[in-house]
């Protein structure tokens, strides 16, 4: 492994597959009796979130905890940063702190690339503007590979505000190195206009391709695009890029639903689906624990033998 | 005030005489060149003079200019200055130092000063400031409009009239975007042959606009700039020029497509002029994957194939010149994550450098071209006074002693440390860039000689 993990498009096929095992002997341990492994005692892991995220800090802290190391949460809100601090300064109180890694979530696509040049320690990209989000991802694939037993020659059909998304982003790199074939579906107002350049297919016709897909996820739409025209109303979007449960038929019998969370029931995906055998979206939560171990595992160099 | 042991006699430097001792005016023949009473005073045959030949005024430095090149001194159309309001980013002092050492004997300020030079008080003040410091002359643009708020006419003509005797007027970092008010004011500056220097930014397309927009700006997750925010507003002025026959100027022009506009703008017989910056001459937006934001400029670094359009507009004439859009900035401006930092890059010091590599090595300019692209055309635009009708013009004898002596030949490292500019913000760092300004001169006085300051 790299130092830090800032993306999946420079995470090589290796490194994924061996964050993907390790996330498997990591689940072993959330099954045992004692769920926690002494592995990173004494090490440090900042949860640095410069954005509310509940749910991947406290997956993160839960990570963190399970391999012992001390954890301190780092909320930008209420701290010095929300009375100006720089990034810069914030980086160099928690190098002084002797932080051995740093979770950062970030509103600005890039942030922890730049916290990565001024601390020592190992930068975990917990979310990055519109970038990408790799632990996201991992669990993601994670989540497909328990399920169906592979990722290589998968169908994956990504559908939703793919512009503004950093889960599609770390999606479309980390399946595509694990030899997926992914369609990204929607309206072109909500696709960059770089797209052609990725690896994947575009489709603006959900219905087209939901019948060839062994795995459709759906990415959370923020009813605030509208307000800037990226389509015309709400119902309108639901209509032709939601997942109702009549579109949810025209899934292959195996097919599995992927949501990352948090979902805008109604909007892009209805509740019954969201609720169905095929939702993975719970699965995912308690898979992000176990890759989110792996990665702080790998990156740390933890000592001693897993499970 | 500058101060050197060499120099004798200060306020008689018009006085002095230099000869360039086997000088290459603009790359061609070698000869020895006499500066005297601030003028070209004589051509002699190379080698020829010497301390003790005929006829040269008591106290003549001889220069061995063995190899160099004589240019005019170059005009830089698009300076920030920072002064007044961000003097911990660049002064007119230490900016017009810079420039010296660049090889600049003109600069024009930009008006995005604070206060904003928006009247005849502010271009007043940076005008003197540039007397002061003496290191080359300072040129204020003034602001289109009042506070650059694209709302009201700022009072042109008090800053015509005034003792800075603007002729350049721009709303720099921001467009004048409302047409009618782009229309008035390239009709009102007819009045005193001014231009309008248009910022060419479609200011909706580019809300949030972080970078070009394109396959990096995909990837990387920030808010694409696109290229046709620059070139819908080149089209509409353009088209506005034409109509009420007046003179417009586009600042940084950064796309193919922009210089297509200009192409056809120009054919038409319309009055319009446009700079290109050194780094969209060279740098393209790949620089932006690692988030350092010294790659961070507005216009944005464009594709490889805006690059090479580019560079074969400026080639043929289509573009005009060459602007540095010199852009301090303090360092915890830049030392952010992208979103948060300041766009602009320094290039006083660098600009000569990155034009040889791009356009002369290769072959797309000689150092005629040079000259014309970095001194005489801007000096036209900007109205300067008797520029030279052509390159050989501006180093023939009887043309005024502004001059630049290049050294073509090293190649030098960039080291942001060792630059003049209060600001650090060089994207060449670390970067090999060719050429080297011996000596810069001003009306027969130098201003920078060696890498050093005069």
């Amino acid at each position: 492994m790299k130092r830090h993990l800032l993306s999946t498009e420079d995470l090589g096929r290796d490194d994924a597959l061996l964050v993907l095992d390790t996330a498997e002997r990591m689940a072993r341990v959330a099954e045992a009796s004692v769920r926690k492994l002494p592995t990173l005692r004494g090490r440090t892991v900042v949860n640095l979130f410069f954005e509310d995220s509940t749910r991947t800090r406290t997956s993160f802290e839960v990570a963190a905890k399970r391999l012992s190391a001390d954890v301190i949460n780092f909320s930008a809100r209420g701290s010095s940063v929300s009375k100006g601090e720089s990034l810069k300064d914030t980086a160099q109180t928690l190098e002084a702190m002797g932080a051995d890694a740093v979770v950062c979530r970030h509103p600005a696509s890039g942030a922890p690339h730049r916290l990565a040049s001024w601390v020592r320690g190992s930068v975990v990209n917990a979310g990055d503007g519109t970038h990408e989000h790799p632990t996201q991802a991992l669990l993601d694939a994670f989540t497909m590979r328990r399920r169906l037993g592979r990722i290589e020659g998968l169908r994956v059909t990504i559908v939703g505000d793919v512009l503004h998304s950093r889960v599609a982003r770390s999606n479309v790199w980390l399946l595509a190195t694990l030899g997926a074939s992914v369609t990204v579906v929607a309206p072109p107002t909500l696709l960059p206009l770089g797209v052609s350049s990725w690896p994947v297919e575009v489709s603006y016709n959900l219905d087209a391709v939901l019948p060839k897909s062994d795995v459709v996820m759906m990415l959370r739409v923020q009813r605030e695009r509208m307000s800037a025209a990226f389509f015309p109303t709400e119902r309108e979007y639901s209509r032709r890029y939601g997942l109702d449960v009549d579109r949810a038929a025209n899934l292959p019998e195996h097919a599995l639903v992927m949501h990352p969370g948090p979902m805008v029931r109604g909007m892009e995906i209805a509740s019954q689906v969201a609720d169905s055998a095929r939702s993975t979206v719970v699965e995912q939560v308690a898979n992000g624990v176990s890759v989110r171990m792996a990665v702080l595992y790998l990156l740390l160099g933890g000592s001693g033998e897993v499970v | 005030m500058s101060t050197s042991g060499q120099v004798q006699n200060r306020g008689q430097d018009q006085g002095r005489a230099w000869v360039l001792r086997r000088v290459r005016p603009l790359g061609g023949e070698p000869v020895d060149v006499l500066l005297a009473d601030g003028v070209i005073a004589a051509w002699r045959p190379a080698g020829s003079t010497g301390p003790d030949s005929e006829g040269l005024p008591p106290g003549t430095t001889i220069l061995d200019a063995d190899g160099l090149i004589l240019l005019p001194g170059l005009v830089d159309l698009h300076t920030h200055l920072r002064e007044p309001g961000r003097e911990d980013a660049e002064t007119v002092e230490s900016g017009t130092r810079a420039a010296a050492l660049g090889g600049y004997t003109s600069v024009f300020a930009m008006a995005n000063t604070n206060p904003v030079a928006d009247t005849a008080g502010v271009v007043e003040q940076v005008y003197r400031l540039g007397i002061d410091a003496g290191h080359c002359d300072v040129r204020p643009v003034g602001a289109v409009t009042v506070g650059l708020g694209g709302q009201r006419l700022a009072e042109l003509g008090a800053m015509a009239g005034s003792a800075a005797g603007v002729r350049v007027f721009s709303d720099d970092g921001h467009c004048v975007s409302d047409a009618q008010l782009m229309r008035r004011a390239l009709e009102y500056v007819k009045a005193f042959d001014g231009v309008v220097a248009q910022h060419a930014e479609e200011p909706r397309l580019t809300e949030g606009a972080q970078m070009n927009e394109g396959v990096v700006a995909a990837r990387l997750g920030l808010p694409g700039w696109p290229a046709v925010a620059e070139e819908a507003i080149i089209a509409r002025d353009g088209l506005l020029a034409g109509h009420v026959d007046s003179r417009l100027h586009i600042c940084h022009v950064s796309t193919a497509g922009s210089v297509e506009i200009l192409r056809w703008a120009k054919a038409k017989g319309w009055r319009v002029t446009a700079e290109v910056t050194p780094h969209h001459l060279l740098l393209t937006d790949d620089l932006a994957s690692g988030y350092d934001p010294v790659f961070k400029v507005n216009p944005p670094l464009r594709t490889a194939a805006d690059v090479a359009a580019l560079r074969a507009g400026l080639a043929d004439g289509t573009i005009d010149c060459v602007a540095t859009d010199h852009a301090p900035h303090a360092a915890q401006d830049k030392e952010t994550e992208w979103a948060a930092a300041r766009p602009g890059m320094l290039g006083l010091e660098t600009a000569l450098s990155v034009v040889i590599e791009t356009m002369v090595v290769g072959g797309r300019l000689d150092w005629a071209g040079v000259a014309d692209r970095m001194a005489l055309a801007p000096a036209r635009i900007g109205g300067l006074k008797s520029p030279a009708a052509d390159a050989s013009g501006s180093v023939a004898v009887g043309a005024p002693a502004t001059l630049t002596l290049l050294d073509p030949s090293p190649w030098r490292v960039v080291d942001p440390q060792a630059l003049a500019s209060r600001s650090r913000n060089t994207p060449y760092a670390g970067r090999s860039l060719p050429g080297s300004v011996r000596a810069t001169f001003l009306r027969g006085r130098p201003t920078a000689l060696d890498g050093k300051i005069v």
